[in-house]
């Protein structure tokens, strides 16, 4: 059996109206990973020890629970105990799942960025009598959103990715759609490598923007010699030759 | 006015200042002065309450803490009159120069933002710095970032400003700006306290020197008189140390 080309190109038609759909799910995903992750972030690092624990032991279940497992206990699980999730979309469901997971690893990347910024940096706003939440939010946390961004884009190119996990609760996206076409056709190659080049050109979008923000979020941080005046600089010039008072 | 009265700081069981009592008079100038690792910048951090004292307490006018009642809103008071300059500057990395001049202004008097722009200009000009507000500390030479972050301690007008060896981390040709920006200030009505190795600077700016060794006051005078090479107290042997392994020069000996 020969790779047929014709069919082969003739798959992305039928694929791209799936995109949408798979970058809305990562997308909605990540928010709700972000707002959880930041949320518990600071439920970890400043909030009293027991919680603090509560905080690790979420970290350390939905980072050690396979995904699908976690995608299969909220759609097919959740209900039978809970029966206030009977009829949940199976998009809603993943997403949720989705989300839980990544704002696991998001509580490490972010409890990261926040403990390397500089102490001195806090200290300074400490002793020009700032309040606590004028240093997190104007000092810290921009620092820190720096220092954590590599990672956390890291977090949504797993996650766009994973979202293709969500056939198995029936949702239609991209690689769900894959699979009806090669059911159809049994293509399969042609299928699944148009459909790994699809999620390959998103995530190589993806990490062009992510790296373009990164290049403007960083100016200030870059040390350009050029910009360095040091015409004001006294080359030798001693301070006592420059006619201090006497006191 | 600054009074410590029997302040002292433990790290765990370790005693790093002990029975320390001091009066700064109103629109002095303090040098402390004394070997590495004596409790200098202990006591200068103590002073802003960045080290919270073990025993003790420090007053700055009527702001008053004492060791067995420490309290937010007590620190909060004594850091309205207080203010550091930080040996290693410690400008906000995220902020411009000119957004670290008018931080003070904006996140604590909460003064309009153009009325704040030009109060913080008005200072870098003060410090010949207007030509690099907009730059980014890490674009900035040592000595230019110490001297907008001495720019930054004074723009609220502080009656306190505590210098950590504010030359300690520049190299050689940059300190003379520096110290030129210090000298500025002490020609103010601002209450200074400069933990430093300059020697010859502290003899000529200071009114007061205070001489640390072990966590503890041992000497303490006119920064005139102590500061010099011919005196008998402790401090002029320390003086006489660092003359004799070249370290500094001592004029007027």
């Amino acid at each position: 059996m020969k790779f047929d080309w014709s069919y082969f190109l003739n798959l992305f038609p039928q694929l791209i109206p799936y995109i949408p759909l798979t970058i809305l799910m990562a997308i909605a995903a990540m928010v709700l990973a972000v707002v959880l992750g930041a949320a518990l972030t600071l439920v970890y690092l400043y909030a009293l020890k027991p919680f603090q624990g509560l905080v690790k032991l979420y970290v350390s279940f939905f980072r050690g629970v396979p995904t699908l497992v976690l995608l299969f206990i909220i759609y097919y699980g959740l209900p039978e105990i809970f029966p206030v999730f009977k009829g949940v979309p199976a998009t809603a469901a993943a997403i949720a799942g989705l989300g839980v997971k990544e704002s696991a690893y998001l509580i490490e990347i972010f409890r990261a960025g926040i403990t390397s910024v500089d102490q001195g940096q806090i200290e300074a706003g400490e002793s020009l009598n700032f309040s606590y939440a004028k240093i997190f939010c104007n000092i810290v946390l921009p620092q820190a959103a720096l220092n954590a961004l590599p990672a956390t884009g890291n977090t949504f190119v797993s996650l766009l990715k994973e979202t293709s996990l969500a056939f198995t609760l029936g949702v239609t996206e991209i690689f769900a759609d894959g699979k009806l076409l090669a059911s159809a056709s049994l293509r399969f190659f042609e299928v699944y490598v148009a459909v790994g080049l699809i999620y390959w050109f998103l995530i190589v979008l993806y990490s062009w923007a992510q790296r373009s923000v990164e290049n403007i979020l960083e100016a200030p941080y870059r040390r350009v010699e050029n910009a360095i005046d040091k015409s004001e600089e006294p080359r030798s010039a001693v301070w006592k030759e420059e006619g201090l008072k006497q006191h | 006015m600054i009074k410590v009265k029997n302040l002292a700081v433990q790290f765990g069981k370790k005693k790093v200042l002990n029975n320390i009592n001091l009066e700064i008079p109103e629109g002095s100038v303090t040098a402390i002065v004394g070997p590495s690792g004596s409790g200098k910048t202990t006591l200068l951090r103590t002073l802003n309450l960045l080290q919270l004292p073990s025993d003790g307490s420090i007053a700055i006018d009527d702001a008053q803490i004492d060791a067995q009642h420490i309290e937010r809103a007590k620190i909060k008071q004594i850091r309205t009159k207080s203010t550091m300059v930080f040996q290693q500057f410690n400008l906000f990395k995220n902020l411009t120069a000119l957004e670290n001049v008018m931080s003070p202004l904006v996140y604590n008097k909460k003064t309009k933002l153009n009325e704040a722009r030009k109060t913080a200009l008005a200072v870098l000009k003060d410090f010949g710095l207007e030509k690099i507000a907009a730059q980014y500390p890490v674009t900035l030479s040592g000595g230019q970032q110490q001297r907008v972050s001495i720019a930054r301690a004074i723009v609220a007008k502080p009656k306190v400003v505590l210098f950590d060896e504010p030359t300690s981390a520049l190299d050689p040709e940059l300190v003379a700006g520096v110290l030129n920006a210090i000298a500025k200030l002490a020609e103010q009505d601002i209450t200074m306290v400069i933990v430093t190795h300059e020697i010859e600077f502290a003899r000529q700016i200071a009114d007061q020197a205070i001489f640390v060794e072990d966590g503890e006051i041992v000497d303490q005078g006119v920064a005139k008189e102590l500061l010099s090479t011919q005196g008998n107290g402790r401090i002029a042997n320390f003086v006489n140390s660092l003359v004799n392994q070249g370290q500094i020069e001592v004029a007027g000996n």
